[in-house]
């Protein structure tokens, strides 16, 4: 469907300007047009004296010539407290591969921080970065991060559009597919080009990761994805890569929410596990907290965090914030020791994408050693304690 | 006095669901449907909200007539009113599609707070919260673990991020997604269970939500499910061996020659 006015009997009286909720009509050589923005709500169409505004019917091949006017591919590069996360990274990876594969070019979209750090994106593989230095960014809120992405892609058309499945990502997205009525899928752990179509498969786990699916938007524009941290791969940073920041203007952003403030989680270790190279996490074989407190030890003698299972978390030893798992967080660091954690599915689809995984647990059944890469049985109680001495002994 | 609607979803028991390897479809026979469980955190910080200022708690879900069962459960927790929106049309939605059906059900009831759990434990998407908030314009807060107050025509919650927490202020009418840590959920009530076997089930079709038929169900969905398939778990394992002793070292011996230790 589509609507339009007949030119002919326009009289470029504005009536139906005035009426427009998406202000999606303006005045071009004396006469209205409907601009991009349209959401076909039919306002318009009682308010023109004239009965200029008509409503016509699109014809079936239509919305395919519509989707060729959708080029490139687009990185959302979040940032919070002025510092891009690394997920904006690992996109630029991923985007990087996917816009050379499809010939087009890969635009980065950053709201808040500074133009350093808009040209740092270039240095990862963006040709271009779209940059609002607005102060509304700094802290975030959704409504206008999704009202200025939403502008932004329906002025610029990309074909692609994928973020971080960050809390950040996830929320604000599926607000930006919803207004422009095309498809979101939530993160996703591979993306492809199907090489008939030129449509983008996306690959993400289901049904508490039992399951894989490969997900299809074909015939709406863009293809928006949220994507897993810490699972695609960097390029190589170059800082003399050529591109372009193309400074953007916040317009109309209103917001009904606010933040008062923004508490980190303190610890010893690092908490945010996503960060994190080395992870020892803990599952109920630790008994209580203060296996807990043993496994920040050995946490802080590695220079890494601490991790959980749920069981853990359930029982109360540890914070939600330490969870792994399906209902938690997915890691992927360069090691985790999975401390009696015996290894349900769901905690696996957290972690299993690990470089290596050390399983220690005194159960040799445990379905952790099936993931595991170096497997010791044994009673956490003793092991532990043993490798922070050892490791302590091995530094002096 | 609060209008407080809760959308909950029925879904499959995710700890069952396993894939056939030779057909390469989900096994969900006998696998049993239950409330999903981030939906119960959301009913329960409904019914405390209700119990501090009054009000009224619908229960709202789109699915097959089965999830009839769903609404009676809630019913037994406390629930005023329930609403089914049903109709085979909604068959094969998305989370757009759903999205908007939901919208299109909640539009024309009064609401001060949406209660939705994070994500439901089958898609795992965490998306049909923030996208209904998006089609009835209103403001939405995901990840809330704790509403530290409720006032007029305002409330403030502490979000979960990454790294710690946002505390968050919003007006009201406000959508809120849930996790698990904002409260446990009450057993229900004998009362509650007798309450359940009698509720009416108010159920809803595609004229009576006004919903247009080109945006519900497959035919409004955006995205398509081309196939599914079992995940490969990688087993390159090595169980190491002897004594504790002899495996803590042997360990030391792996990690340093990956160059994983601080030096």
């Amino acid at each position: 469907m589509l609507i339009t006015i007949n030119a002919e009997k326009c009289t470029g009286c504005r009536e139906c300007i005035e009426s427009c909720p998406y202000t999606s009509i303006e005045i071009k050589g004396g006469k209205a047009v409907i601009n991009e923005y349209c959401q076909f709500c039919r306002t318009c169409l009682s308010v023109c004296p004239e009965g200029a505004i008509v409503e016509i019917a699109e014809e079936g091949d239509k919305q395919k010539a519509d989707l060729s006017a959708y080029r490139g591919v687009w990185v959302f590069a979040e940032q919070r407290d002025r510092r891009i996360a690394s997920v904006a990274y690992e996109l630029l990876g991923a985007g990087r591969r996917l816009a050379d594969e499809l010939k087009t070019e890969l635009a980065a979209v950053l709201f808040g921080a500074d133009g350093d750090a808009a040209r740092e994106l270039i240095s990862w593989g963006a040709d271009k970065v779209y940059h609002c230095g607005d102060p509304i960014f700094e802290k975030f809120n959704d409504e206008p991060y999704a009202k200025m992405l939403t502008a932004l892609i329906r002025d610029y058309k990309p074909e692609i559009v994928l973020a971080g499945a960050t809390p950040l990502g996830r929320s604000f997205i599926p607000r930006v597919a919803a207004r422009l009525k095309t498809g979101l899928t939530a993160d996703c752990t591979a993306l492809e080009i199907d090489k008939d179509t030129g449509n983008l498969l996306q690959i993400r786990p289901a049904f508490g990761g039992n399951i894989m699916a490969t997900i299809l938007c074909p015939d709406n524009r863009p293809q928006i994805a949220t994507v897993r941290p810490r699972v695609m791969k960097r390029i190589e940073v170059d800082h003399g890569r050529k591109g372009e920041v193309v400074p953007v203007n916040a317009v109309n952003l209103t917001c009904r929410t606010k933040v008062i403030e923004t508490l980190k989680e303190t610890s010893d270790c690092m908490v945010n596990l996503q960060e994190a190279e080395i992870i020892v996490s803990g599952g109920r074989g630790m008994s209580n907290s203060k296996g807990f407190a043993m496994l920040e030890e050995l946490a802080v003698l590695l220079g890494g965090s601490v991790g959980a299972s749920r069981g853990a978390v359930d029982e109360g030893w540890i914070p939600y914030l330490h969870q792994v798992g399906q209902t938690g967080k997915t890691v992927c660091p360069k090691v985790y020791i999975a401390c009696g954690i015996s290894g349900a599915v769901q905690h696996l689809v957290g972690m299993q994408s690990s470089d290596i995984i050390i399983a220690i647990n005194k159960n040799p059944e445990a379905p952790i050693f099936n993931a595991a890469t170096y497997g010791i049985v044994g009673d956490v109680n003793e092991v532990i304690p043993l490798l922070i001495k050892k490791l302590k002994e091995g530094r002096q | 006095m609060m209008n407080i609607i809760v959308c909950i979803k029925q879904v499959p028991d995710t700890a069952e669901v396993r894939i056939n390897p030779e057909t390469n479809t989900l096994v969900r026979e006998g696998v049993p449907s239950i409330i999903n469980p981030y939906d119960m955190h959301a009913l329960e910080a409904a019914l405390q909200i209700r119990e501090q200022t009054g009000g009224k708690v619908t229960v709202i879900t789109m699915g097959p007539p089965q999830a009839e069962s769903a609404l009676r459960e809630a019913v037994s927790m406390g629930a005023d009113e329930v609403r089914l929106i049903s109709d085979r049309a909604f068959a094969g939605a998305d989370t757009w599609a759903t999205s908007y059906t939901l919208y299109k059900a909640i539009e024309k009831m009064d609401y001060d707070i949406i209660l939705c759990g994070k994500q439901a434990i089958d898609g795992d998407t965490a998306q049909v919260g923030p996208e209904v908030a998006e089609f009835l314009d209103i403001p939405h807060i995901a990840y809330v673990r704790k509403i530290d107050e409720l006032a007029t025509g305002m409330i403030r919650v502490q979000r979960l991020m990454d790294d710690g927490y946002d505390v968050v202020e919003s007006s009201l009418p406000v959508l809120m997604t849930v996790v698990k840590e904002i409260n446990t959920p009450r057993f229900p009530s004998l009362k509650g269970k007798m309450a359940a076997k009698k509720a009416v089930i108010t159920k809803m079709d595609m004229s009576a939500i006004d919903a247009e038929e080109e945006n519900v169900g497959l035919k409004g969905s955006p995205t398509q499910v081309r196939n599914i398939f079992a995940p490969q778990v990688k087993s390159d394992r090595k169980m190491l061996q002897g004594s504790v002793e002899e495996q803590v070292d042997a360990l030391i011996k792996e990690l340093r020659g990956l160059k994983c230790l601080l030096q």
